[in-house]
């Protein structure tokens, strides 16, 4: 940071974007954004922009890395160059690669991998713009369009961040709050099943602390599942209608 | 015992559909004595069978099923072909030429090349082996004219009807020969390219409102009034 830290949270308890310290980003989501795909989602959680498609299950090529008991998944985010202020390479970073891992292993506790074995799901995870917590508005967006896919699932995976910024345990960490602040603990929940499939931390938190936190994400999480719920509905709610 | 939808409700991944000695059925499934939804589609309860009607999936071959394909690959003793599914199916070549068959003599690419489309029987299939293809049956084969129709797989059996009453009614309409492939694929031959739109028209209708009841009366006035148009 160029100057010391501008103040976080002001006198009221409001933060920079003037949000409570348990209050969202608004959230948009659209399903079925990509007709080239059989499943996709588009997400926009505050200042993220974040597009997600899927395709398969399908044959997997080189073919020796098929399963002959389960289905393989494979998850691809990358951020595009224009996604943050300073250039970033296209070429896949260090980071990349590990989120890329990171919300693979997030979603495959809700996909049934066991019932086409020999096959290949890929999910492409596209970052078009970054604010913060991508890894877990990526992770809301991949579940949805992994339903919209056709492909079965225990339940849609939910991800929300929480964190520590001075001293005060809040929701839905953006960019400066990721950076100035001293924790984040992103969670990947799945409301219907609650559980966890996701649990990180970076940064110190107390015992209290990380406990309350973790707690916050989940009902964050609960709050978007309703969203990401109505969102997947909204495709078919033509066949609502006209329901007898 | 609660159930917690509405008949015909739509669902999504995740959600509980029953509780109790329920038994869950396609695109369900069971967790301790609780029936969750595994697909978006509608819910259908059936005694004590919980069910739902998926509103997007794939073709996953079934032994006996019909199927249309294209073939993708020759190879030295057969074709491989791609059934619409995440699994390629595979159509040997002594069972289409019915002959002994010798690699030296026979040129496979004379009997069927890339991108051809055949009607096959799956004679075998399961966890461990991609689908077998057969043609050996009559009407089965490759396809030498007529068009095609792709619909998600999941709404064949609104295409057929109850007891056949839908795909009966168009093809005695339009005076076309229809085969339905189980994997979402449609082959229409008709007297005429004229007949074919029709059929193909009302096909795609089905699809379109395929969860809407007195369908096929609605699909028969139209073909009637477009009949008439044309004439």
């Amino acid at each position: 940071m160029s100057q010391k830290t501008e103040k976080l949270i002001d006198k009221k308890g409001l933060r920079l974007d003037g949000r409570k310290s348990d209050e969202l980003r608004p959230i948009k989501i659209e399903v079925g954004a990509l007709s080239n795909a059989d499943g996709s989602a588009y997400i926009e959680q505050g200042k993220n922009k974040i597009l997600a498609a899927v395709y398969g299950p399908r044959e997997l090529h080189p073919k020796h890395m098929a399963l002959p008991d389960r289905m393989v998944l494979r998850c691809r985010y990358h951020m595009a160059p224009f996604s943050v202020q300073e250039r970033k390479s296209p070429a896949p970073s260090r980071r990349e690669i590990e989120l890329s891992k990171v919300i693979r292993e997030a979603v495959e506790p809700a996909i049934f991998v066991e019932y086409y074995p020999r096959t290949a799901i890929d999910v492409f995870v596209e970052v078009l713009q970054a604010d913060g917590s991508t890894r877990c508005t990526s992770i809301t967006a991949a579940s949805l369009a992994l339903a919209d896919a056709g492909i079965p699932m225990r339940d849609l995976v939910v991800a929300c961040s929480a964190g520590k910024i001075e001293d005060m345990i809040v929701l839905d960490l953006m960019d400066i709050e990721d950076k100035v602040g001293s924790a984040d603990v992103p969670v990947a929940f799945m409301p219907n099943l609650g559980v966890i499939t996701l649990l990180q931390m970076d940064g110190i938190l107390t015992h209290e602390e990380f406990e309350k936190a973790v707690n916050l994400a989940i009902e964050g999480c609960k709050k978007i599942y309703t969203l990401q719920k109505e969102a997947l509905r909204a495709k078919y709610v033509s066949v609502k209608e006209v329901e007898e | 015992m609660p159930t917690f939808f509405e008949r015909r409700q739509l669902v999504t991944p995740g959600d509980l559909l029953a509780e109790g000695d329920y038994v869950a059925g396609e695109n369900t499934y069971k967790e301790d004595s609780r029936v969750y939804a595994t697909r978006i589609g509608l819910v259908d309860y059936e005694d004590k069978k919980v069910s739902v009607v998926a509103l997007r999936a794939f073709y996953i071959p079934r032994v006996g099923d019909t199927v249309i394909g294209t073939v993708v690959e020759v190879g030295f003793s057969g074709w491989t072909v791609d059934i619409n599914s995440p699994y390629l199916a595979l159509l040997k070549a002594s069972d289409v030429l019915s002959r002994p068959f010798k690699p030296q003599k026979n040129d496979l690419t004379e009997v069927l090349d890339v991108g051809d489309l055949v009607v096959a029987k799956i004679v075998s299939y399961d966890r461990t082996h991609n689908p077998q293809l057969s043609v050996n049956e009559p009407g089965l084969g490759k396809i030498t004219r007529g068009q095609i129709v792709r619909v998600t797989p999941t709404k064949i059996p609104r295409v057929i009807g109850k007891k056949g009453s839908m795909i009966s009614m168009i093809k005695q309409e339009t005076e076309c020969h229809i085969i339905l492939g189980h994997n979402g694929v449609i082959l229409i031959t008709g007297k005429s390219i004229e007949d074919e739109e029709l059929a193909m028209m009302a096909i795609h209708k089905i699809e379109e409102e395929s969860h809407t009841t007195g369908l096929t009366d609605r699909i028969s006035q139209l073909i009637k009034k477009e009949k008439e148009k044309g004439r």
